[in-house]
């Protein structure tokens, strides 16, 4: 890089942050030429003495629609807090690919660089509409003075239609987000990690409070990001699970019980103890 | 002892009311002393045949010089309260009388008058004209002076007897007089006077090893006059090595001057942090265990001060038990207040914060301009009970008001009974309850609307009472409320939201590094340096010095 | 298109604008143009006040920014106004030149009276106009970017983010109060002569000021407007709405944060030193957190999260403060502590959303 362009990247109005604290971002491309897209290993964070991960080892293959069980404390939330930088480990490593460390980043750096997360709770903007919710997820320079004046592109008003109807929200677009239906939000939030082009799919129980109706739209809709995205799946609805996973993790007090086929996990012993007591 | 402590209904008052009562006998001395003339009387009727104290002293004004002794031998006889003082102005040709049967006596101080019997202020030319003594009965009077003072009852009068010795220089009969006296003192701190008034008297020996002796027993002498007479002789001495074992003796003098100046300083210091902790703890309550930012706290604080001021103003008789009086009806007022202001306008902004800020202050002016239209713009002055007055002195660099004392004491107590409340009640469980999981304790049955108002209450309620410690310190206005607010806030942000241990090391600390700070700095400049320390202490750990830890905590 | 953004778009704003504009063009004529015995005349002193609320009106506009759309309630931004009109009050000083009670040429009166020898280092250049502006918006800005940088990025929010804001606008009136700071101490800085060669006693200037100040209002609205309408404006909204989500969606949500507090003060700060020149002093008693606080009601009052109400809020405090402490001084207290407290129980969107509840009744 000539010193002349390092002055000016230097000096962008929206890296006055990163010359006092310099942050790293998704500066080397992705590599997932050994299979997986996500590497979590030997992960371990404690509240308090309570041990929420407890060297937590996790593989996630580009393209797999993953789903994670386990009983309530089991360390779901956790192990999405650890991978969307929400939580720093106290041990471990997670690695986007095999050269991105998702430790050094921030949320936004890691949200930006694909990797998306729908809340347990749904999260959308009230106040705005469906589109205008969209609008502000797509994937796009997200600085301050980009947004300041900017407008949407043409092409990116084409990927939040193919969203809009993958969704299933294409009539809704104009309506305040505030006034859809649960479900509705639920899908809503999973089009604004969609409109992203996110490469790693975090979604927290997507089909808490759905109506069948709906569970079976959410399962046909996360079985067709397959291959496209990588998806994990955290879900206590076991019907819904064996409906969308063909490989299923269990995690029990912060690290992996067991793993494999829906079928093999069930018939797991230590799983079913973990589930239904002794 | 204390004729305060023995009628007190212990049973029926609260514990920190029992607790201040315990205080009162530090202060024994001064009571007792005061109540001994009034007894007198009665004695001397008992020994009807001897002259009363009354009649010897009026025995001075007339006869020959001869008499006049035999009169001294007489008095000096009698434990009298006011012999010192006739005698003392004897000395000094101060003492007057006129040609009355019987005579007047008559003190004189500077250009005051009074009755050396009654105590009472004379006015008026009376014609009265000195009693004559000679150099002989002066003499014998000197020396009964200083036995009379040195066996006064009252410690601070036996060290003030020493001090005045040191004072006006030691000759050869006051040592012999001093050295008896040493044998029987049980006062460590007049003892060591006296070791002072005896090495300084040593100073003047012709004795070379003496001197090196009384230069060694000074150097760890505080008294001024110790330092005056070790400089003298630093300076000017032609001895060259008992020049430089003063020199030697004032450094190590000064060095323990600098210890208990810094002693001093830790002691302010901690005594501002209990006036912080008095202040902020209310709010550790009702914003660190519920959440609720309560802007108007300052001026519960202010209320409870002009509870203080009320019930000096309506029981002006009672101003010794005043604060006692104040203290639960601070408690009361503020507490209502608070629960008047939890159900009418806090318990409809639950949940939003900031809307709770800025309604509570919103009421915080209301308060203050209530007062201000109620009593007056202006401050009310709020007298101190005499046991709270006065300052305790541990040697002559070191001394400590009172009141500091009992603010640091009371502070303390306020934050152990609170800590008590929160950890030994079914309140405190309760609160504590409804503070980590709302929905919780109500499926359990706790009425949390009630709880929430009776912990708005107690924090209340608390602020009252700090009201009562800080209208011994500031003026009662007001503004009172205001000027506490913020650094409340501050104290409570700082040792961590939700922790009331937190609260008292903050404030604490807080009080230690003002009151370093204030020397090198200014009083103004050393709070803007703290305000800004706390400024970034806040941006560096925002949960505080001592955080919530784990997953509640997190959300 | 950027008119139909800015102006078409914002019914309320337009009107409240229009307002604004024709009082600057009618009270001028008004004031200087129409003999003092018309029942048209408006009085000086109705011009100065006029004044005065127009300043404060950009000062809401300020806060309502920063509380109103980001959800961030400083109870600092009267230091940044302050700030702003200490800037403007170094230049008018300098301008006294060897006029003031010592005729010393180049010392102020106060520092002549602390017997000091040379001006100090950060009173030079504020002879010139220009260089007082710039400082006029840096010293506040600079201010605003470090206190925000520290307190965004280790998210410090909500009351915590409030009280440590109130805290700073304490900790800058104790030390303004200090006569070794070089600010006038107590007695801040007064008795100006004039502004730009224009003689400040006269009528004229005064009502150059007036319009200035109009001026200022109305770009500084049109850029409010410029900000909150755009797709940063959104991001905002949004993070006032559903910070995590926001942040999730990849925005670096402090420096949005961070960028809008900077320039909020920076507003803050240009409404200070037009205020500064009206009222003809500025002194500590500016930084006093209680001022802080009224802003805040202002916007309330007027409705926040609507731009044009905080400039309706501004005018309606400031006329019912203005009539009350004038005819009954005891009462004003208690109506604006009875404001804070009705505003935030019984009327969350103040005037503009109490106007528009009717409406939607009408329409029903």
């Amino acid at each position: 890089m000539n010193p002349l362009n390092r002055l000016r990247e230097t000096w962008r109005p929206d890296q006055v942050f990163d010359l006092v604290q310099p942050t790293p971002t998704f500066d080397k491309s992705l590599d997932t030429k050994h299979g997986p897209i996500l590497y979590v290993e030997d992960v371990s964070v404690s509240f308090d003495g309570f041990k929420a991960l407890n060297n937590l080892n996790l593989y996630i293959d580009d393209g797999e629609l993953r789903c994670i069980i386990g009983p309530n404390g089991a360390g779901k939330t956790t192990m999405m807090d650890v991978i969307t930088g929400k939580t720093k480990p106290d041990s471990g490593s997670v690695y986007f690919g095999q050269r991105i460390n998702l430790l050094k980043l921030s949320e936004h750096a890691i949200a930006r660089g694909g990797i998306g997360r729908k809340f347990q709770k749904p999260t959308i903007f009230e106040a705005l509409s469906v589109f205008e919710n969209l609008e502000l997820a797509t994937a796009s320079n997200k600085h301050v003075w980009y947004t300041l004046n900017h407008h949407l592109s043409g092409e990116q008003r084409d990927r939040i239609d193919e969203v809009l109807t993958q969704i299933g929200l294409t009539n809704h677009y104009q309506q305040e987000a505030g006034a859809l239906s649960h479900g509705q939000k639920q899908w809503l939030e999973i089009g604004m990690l969609l409109v992203q082009n996110p490469r790693v799919l975090l979604v927290d129980e997507p089909v808490a409070g759905m109506t069948g109706e709906e569970v079976e739209h959410t399962a046909q809709l996360l079985t067709s990001l397959k291959g496209r995205h990588s998806v994990i799946v955290v879900e206590h609805d076991m019907a819904f699970v064996r409906s969308i996973a063909n490989k299923v993790t269990v995690l029990h007090q912060g690290s992996v019980l067991a793993e494999g086929s829906m079928d093999q996990v069930q018939s797991d012993p230590r799983v079913v103890e973990v589930y239904l007591g002794e | 002892m204390n004729p305060l402590c023995r009628i007190t209904p212990r049973h029926t008052l609260p514990a920190v009311l029992l607790w201040l009562t315990c205080l009162l006998p530090l202060h024994a001395n001064a009571q007792t002393t005061d109540s001994a003339p009034e007894e007198t009387p009665s004695t001397a009727a008992a020994e009807a045949q001897q002259p009363t104290f009354e009649q010897l002293v009026q025995q001075l004004a007339g006869g020959s010089l001869r008499d006049r002794a035999a009169t001294v031998n007489q008095l000096s006889s009698q434990s009298d309260e006011r012999l010192a003082d006739v005698f003392n102005a004897l000395v000094a040709g101060d003492l007057l009388a006129n040609k009355d049967k019987p005579p007047v006596i008559a003190i004189r101080d500077g250009e005051r008058l009074t009755d050396a019997l009654s105590g009472a202020d004379l006015t008026g030319t009376q014609r009265l004209r000195r009693i004559p003594v000679n150099n002989s009965l002066r003499t014998q009077l000197r020396g009964q002076v200083a036995q009379l003072n040195l066996n006064h009852p009252n410690t601070d009068k036996r060290y003030a007897a020493v001090e005045r010795f040191i004072r006006d220089g030691v000759d050869d009969e006051t040592a012999a007089l001093l050295r008896a006296h040493q044998q029987v003192e049980d006062s460590g701190r007049v003892q060591d006077a006296i070791t002072t008034a005896l090495a300084v008297y040593q100073l003047q020996s012709d004795d070379r090893a003496i001197r090196l002796a009384a230069i060694d027993e000074l150097s760890g002498s505080l008294e001024q006059e110790a330092r005056n007479a070790l400089r003298g002789i630093a300076e000017n001495d032609a001895d060259a090595e008992l020049r430089s074992a003063a020199a030697e003796a004032i450094e190590s003098i000064q060095s323990r001057i600098s210890f208990y100046r810094f002693v001093e300083n830790l002691f302010f210091g901690l005594s501002l942090g209990s006036v912080l902790l008095l202040a902020a703890i209310g709010l550790a309550i009702t914003f660190g265990v519920m959440g609720v930012i309560n802007m108007a706290h300052g001026e519960l604080i202010m209320i409870g001060a002009y509870t203080t001021w009320g019930v000096q103003v309506l029981f002006p008789d009672l101003i010794e038990w005043s604060l006692l009086i104040a203290v639960p009806a601070a408690f009361l007022i503020t507490a209502l207040v608070g629960i008047a202001i939890e159900r009418g306008v806090i318990r409809f902004l639950y949940g939003r914060p900031l809307e709770t800020l800025l309604a509570t202050f919103g009421l915080s002016l209301v308060l203050q301009q209530a007062v201000r239209t109620l009593f007056s713009p202006l401050n009310r002055s709020v007298s101190s009970p005499e046991w709270i007055s006065g300052t305790l002195s541990i040697n002559p660099v070191l001394s400590i008001t009172y009141t500091r004392l009992y603010i640091l004491i009371f502070g303390l107590m306020v934050f152990f009974a609170l800590m008590l409340v929160m950890k030994r009640t079914t309140l405190g469980l309760k609160v504590r309850a409804v503070s980590q999981n709302r929905a919780m304790a109500r499926a359990v049955g706790v009425r949390s609307s009630w709880v929430d108002a009776l912990t708005f209450g107690l924090g209340s309620g608390v602020a009252g009472v700090a009201g009562v410690a800080l209208s011994q310190l500031t003026n009662v206005g007001p503004n009172l409320g205001q000027a506490y607010i913020i650094d409340s806030f501050m104290v409570v942000v700082f040792g961590g939201v939700g922790n009331l241990w937190g609260t008292l090391v903050s404030a604490m600390s807080l009080g230690l590094i003002n009151n370093f700070l204030e020397p090198y700095a200014g009083a103004m400049l050393a709070k803007v340096l703290v305000l800004i320390m706390l400024i970034l202490f806040i941006q560096k750990k925002p949960k505080g010095l001592f955080p919530q830890k784990g997953r509640a905590a997190a959300d | 298109m950027l008119t139909q953004r800015l102006l078409l778009s914002d019914r309320g704003g337009m009107l409240v604008l229009g307002l604004v504009v024709l009082m600057a063009i009618i009270v001028p004529i008004c004031n200087l143009a129409v003999p003092g015995d018309s029942p048209l005349h408006v009085s000086n002193f109705t011009v100065g006040l006029l004044g005065k609320f127009l300043c404060f009106a950009l000062l809401a506009l300020s806060v309502d920014l920063i509380w109103g759309y980001a959800g961030i309630l400083s109870l600092g931004h009267g230091a940044f106004f302050t700030l702003g009109g200490y800037g403007m009050g170094m230049y008018l000083m300098r301008q006294i030149g060897d006029r003031g009670v010592y005729g010393h040429p180049e010392l102020m009166d106060f520092m002549v009276v602390l017997n000091w020898q040379e001006l100090p280092w950060y009173w030079q250049g504020f002879d010139m106009f220009w260089f007082a502006m710039l400082m006029v918006l840096l010293v506040p800005g600079l201010l605003a970017l470090a206190f925000g940088w520290l307190a965004f990025r280790s998210r410090v929010t909500g009351v915590y983010f409030a009280i440590i804001t109130q805290a700073l606008t304490y900790a800058l009136m104790l030390a303004f109060f200090r006569n070794e700071m070089g600010f006038g101490g107590n007695n801040g800085l007064n008795d100006f002569k004039e502004i730009l060669g224009f003689d400040l006693a006269a009528q004229a200037t005064r009502v150059g000021l007036f319009i200035a100040s109009a001026i200022a209002l109305v770009l500084g609205y049109l850029a409010c407007r410029y900000i909150v309408t755009s797709r940063a404006g959104r991001v905002i909204v949004s993070i006032r709405d559903a910070e995590s989500r926001t942040r999730f969606c990849g925005y670096q949500v402090e420096s949005y944060k961070l960028w809008l507090f900077v320039f909020s003060a920076m507003l803050a700060a240009v409404a200070g030193a037009l205020y500064v020149p009206q009222v003809g002093i500025i002194n500590p008693g500016e930084f006093a957190p209680l001022n802080s606080i009224e802003m805040v009601v202002w916007v309330a009052t007027g409705g926040r999260g609507t731009l044009f109400g905080a400039i309706v809020g501004a005018f309606s405090v400031n006329y019912a403060k203005t009539f009350f402490t004038t005819y009954s001084p005891e009462t004003w207290l208690f109506i604006l502590g009875g404001l804070f407290v009705l505003v935030t129980l019984l009327l969350p969107k103040g005037i503009v959303g109490l106007f528009d509840r009717f409406r939607r009744k009408g329409e029903k």
